[in-house]
């Protein structure tokens, strides 16, 4: 070290101000380029099939599966029930999901509607006794429900939310996979337009 | 009818936010100070409203309301009220609200305690203040109301996540928000002199502070988050990289640089426009680190697939403050005028070193945070980046960073005497090299894990004899050592503690990563496990029933050469109405190193039950050293100097040679 009293004047003094305000505008075009991705990437969410969460399943078939009845029915449901009913929906809900209850009405409209299609049900992970009260309580929409005490079956078909729902085409193959409360707007505009194209 | 009130005094609060950003900003600019002084009412007003909002929202949940939707989606009837509480901020409704709520209180504290500050100033900063608690009310009562009815209204809730349910976790969230929005204090107060075109050391005097409390409030919300996932996820690790941690890390490190620039600026009047950006970089990340969180944007698409206004109106407010700020700064921060001027070699440089490290280091993990986004929206493909990346990118930046944080202190201001300090680090040297030769001798590497050992032993030491030639310890008489000592600024003292505390949580986050060993078994009652020189018997094994929760509890039997050691008790936990199970692990700790049990699944086939058997060398350290943070900054917070509303001009004259030796609170 020089003892020669030489301060050195900070660099940004002796910048011509013209390339200094670039460099002040630096971190503001870093920060556009970041926020033009994530606009275009939630753009993409926002276009037909992005609310569709990538699903293995998709154009695939039916998982096989046989589940026994909810506490007080008859009959469960198995793959084969679904297949040899056409055109239908498998809806996923559970007495302890608070947004099944909130779809749970547009179920029971729909299920009375003269051109609906089948809609069977997937008990996710329940207490028998809940689920029987829950259908008991708010209606049951459903032309079949399985009772998937152990959620093995809700694993297969890679449910990981509850509630959602799947179309299923009249070959026994998973057209659409929607994740979350089912609105009205969901059903009018997504969902019977898909089940009136798959039948027509 | 309390929700309505509620919903009602969040209007109102809203209505507050409006009065508090638009009417002071107008009077600062016309310097009428009529209009100015409406800031002060305003926001007495905005808190009155916030609390009561937030009070309305707790009576629900304390009371079980389940006719409000937040309640019955995130609380039960049998749920410890402990947990009642907590609930409010379990969700990402209730969270909003007492975000808002915390902003409240810092916009309090301004007119409070910023008697001295100058007016204008104050009421710019406090409008900055309102219009971000505006877009947070907005986006509150548009996409996110807690108070939602429900109807019908259920039996009983859903009950909040079991993992939730634990008292590190009740608090860790509040402790994070109180330092997420404690940034928002520099960062308003950076806004108010970037638009008055002026920065000077009694701006970085107020900022500071604040800087500091949100820092400690920071470190201490990260420490618990991660000794939560510690003991109650059952892997036995305490860091796991993943998007929500990171979330509050990319903050934390900012924070940590700015409370570095922010000496600079106060101390020497330089790095002023860099200090100002790091302020508004460091509230942008906890902006984002907020909604990335609360808002799941990242760890599941699940709330943005079914509410696409949240997602879009977050986005649209992150644009708005980051890129609005940041047009701020590269229109105005050119007239800042340059202050002070220093030497490569000085207290100056080794800050602004510290201060690039940590900015790299936090770019890095916000690479590596959106990587995954942007990629997914480049062509859909969906990756995630894990551990190793950041044990390859992110420890090397902060190896020279541990280097230069024992060296700081010991460097003048301006212009340093390098060959004096090299010579007080000879014997940080000494430890540097005889540990990374005992290290790697003893466990014959990693010798990166080796070299971290070593790194931490050099700033361990640098820091002590540091501390220890400024009370002059062995080379005066015992009664100046402790006359010195009495007289050393509690900021000197923080900064040493810090310092420590940094070198002691590596040492925990290096050796508990690289040397942990682990084995699983399957167990019967009567069958031993060998693990790191210890065996385990797992005796008994039995139920035992909580408010709302069954649990099966085992109890172990841990010997070291045929002596009892200790008894302990992993449990698992089922919480029937989520479904859901929870590990609590069983932890013997001693000082260098932690026992660690978990109880897994009943394997059908044998009878038996799966157990993971860890041993942590040094983990233990990881929460001693972060205890030091917290005491270290507090101790800086408590410096007389610091405190709000101490006599400030007079004193930053004053405090040339002896005191501009103190570098105040951080690592």
């Amino acid at each position: 070290m020089s003892e020669q009293p030489e301060p050195i004047v900070a660099q940004e003094l002796a910048r011509p101000i013209a390339r200094r305000r670039l460099w002040f505008a630096l971190p503001i075009l870093v920060f556009v380029g970041i926020a033009a991705a994530l606009v275009f990437g939630l753009g993409r969410q926002g276009d037909e099939h992005a609310r569709d969460l990538p699903s293995a399943l998709i154009d695939k078939p039916l998982p096989a599966f046989t589940l026994p009845p909810v506490e007080g029915y008859e009959v469960g449901l198995s793959d084969a029930d679904i297949k040899a009913a056409g055109v239908s929906i498998l809806n996923v809900f559970a007495s302890w999901c608070g947004p099944c209850q909130v779809e749970h009405p547009i179920w029971m409209a729909y299920a009375k509607q003269s051109d609906a299609v089948p809609l069977f049900g997937l008990n996710s992970k329940d207490q028998p006794e809940n689920a029987a009260n829950w259908l008991k309580k708010l209606g049951d929409p459903y032309k079949l429900i399985g009772a998937d005490r152990d959620g093995r079956v809700s694993i297969d078909f890679g449910v990981y939310g509850v509630p959602e729902t799947f179309v299923i085409d009249a070959t026994g193959r998973i057209v659409l996979k929607h994740i979350g409360v089912m609105t009205r707007k969901d059903l009018d505009q997504t969902i019977l337009p898909l089940i009136a194209r798959l039948k027509g | 009818m309390t929700a309505e009130l509620g919903h009602y005094a969040l209007i109102l609060a809203l209505i507050m936010a409006l009065v508090q950003s638009v009417l002071p900003l107008i009077g600062a600019h016309r310097r009428d100070h009529t209009l100015m002084a409406l800031a002060g009412p305003a926001v007495i007003g905005q808190f009155v409203f916030v609390s009561m909002a937030f009070a309305c929202l707790m009576y629900a949940y304390v009371v079980s309301d389940f006719s409000v939707m937040n309640v019955a989606a995130n609380s039960h009837s049998d749920k410890p009220l402990l947990y009642k509480f907590t609930a409010v901020w379990g969700n990402h409704e209730g969270s909003m609200v007492l975000w808002v709520w915390i902003l409240a209180v810092y916009g309090l504290a301004v007119t409070a305690f910023g008697g001295n500050l100058p007016p204008v100033l104050k009421s710019r900063a406090l409008a900055i203040q309102g219009l971000i608690g505006l877009g947070f009310l907005l986006f509150s009562l548009g996409t996110s109301n807690p108070f939602m009815r429900l109807d019908p209204a259920p039996i009983n809730g859903n009950d909040l996540n079991p993992l939730l349910q634990d008292p590190g976790l009740a608090f860790h969230p509040p402790l994070l928000y109180f330092g997420y929005v404690g940034l928002s204090m520099p960062f308003a107060f950076a806004i108010a002199a970037l638009i008055e075109g002026r920065v000077d050391p009694a701006w970085a005097r107020w900022v500071r502070p604040w800087t500091l409390l949100a820092w400690i409030s920071l470190t201490a919300g990260i420490t618990l988050g991660s000794w939560w996932a510690y003991y109650e996820l059952g892997w036995g690790g305490f860091w796991f990289w993943d998007p929500v941690e990171n979330a509050s890390f990319m903050p934390w490190l900012m924070a940590t640089a700015l409370l570095h620039s922010a000496i600079v600026a106060e101390k020497r009047d330089a790095l002023k426009s860099w200090t100002v950006l790091l302020a508004i970089l460091a509230f942008s990340l906890s902006l984002l680190g907020t909604f990335l969180v609360r808002s799941g944007v990242l760890t599941s698409v699940h709330s943005f697939a079914s509410d696409p206004a949240r997602g879009a109106y977050i986005l649209g407010f992150l644009i708005l403050v980051v890129g609005g700020s940041l047009a701020l700064y590269a229109w105005r921060a050119p007239a800042l005028k340059a202050g002070g001027t220093f030497k490569p070699i000085s207290r100056e440089s080794a800050l602004l070193l510290n201060n690039l490290l940590l900015v790299v280091g936090c770019g890095t993990v916000f690479v590596a945070e959106l990587y995954p986004i942007v990629l997914d929206a480049i062509d859909g493909s969906k990756v995630s980046v894990g551990p190793p990346f950041f044990e390859k990118a992110f420890a090397p930046l902060m190896a020279p960073l541990l280097l230069v944080a024992a060296a700081g202190p010991m460097l003048a201001w301006k212009r340093a005497d390098l060959p004096g300090v090299l010579q007080r680090l000879s014997l940080a040297f000494a430890a540097l090299v005889a540990v990374i030769a005992l290290s790697y001798a003893l466990h014959g590497g990693p010798i990166g894990a080796a070299i971290g050992l070593g790194i931490a032993a050099w700033l361990f030491t640098g820091a002590a004899v540091d501390f220890f030639d400024r009370i002059k310890l062995f080379r005066a008489p015992l009664s100046e050592t402790l006359v010195r000592f009495a007289g050393l600024p509690r900021s000197a003292l923080g900064t040493t503690l810090a310092h420590m505390g940094i070198a002691v949580l590596v040492v925990g986050a290096v050796a508990g990563t690289a040397w942990r060993s682990e084995t699983i078994a399957v167990m019967k009652p009567g069958d031993h496990a060998e693990l790191a020189g210890y065996t385990v018997t797992l005796t008994t094994i039995g139920e035992s029933k909580g408010p709302n929760y069954t649990a099966q509890i085992a109890e172990m039997r841990l010997e070291r050469d045929g002596e009892l050691r200790g008894l302990m008790y992993p449990e698992k936990r089922f919480y029937p109405v989520q479904g859901t199970q929870t590990t609590e692990a069983a932890i013997r700790t001693t000082w260098f190193a932690d026992f660690y049990i978990a109880l897994g699944d009943p394997d059908e086939a044998s009878g038996g039950v799966g157990v993971r058997l860890y041993h942590n060398p040094f983990v233990p350290w990881i929460w001693i050293g972060a205890l030091m943070l917290v005491v270290g900054g507090g101790l800086s917070l408590s410096d007389r100097r610091l405190r709000v509303g101490a006599p400030s001009r007079r004193r930053a004259s004053a405090a040339q040679p002896a005191q501009a030796a103190s570098a105040g609170g951080g690592p």
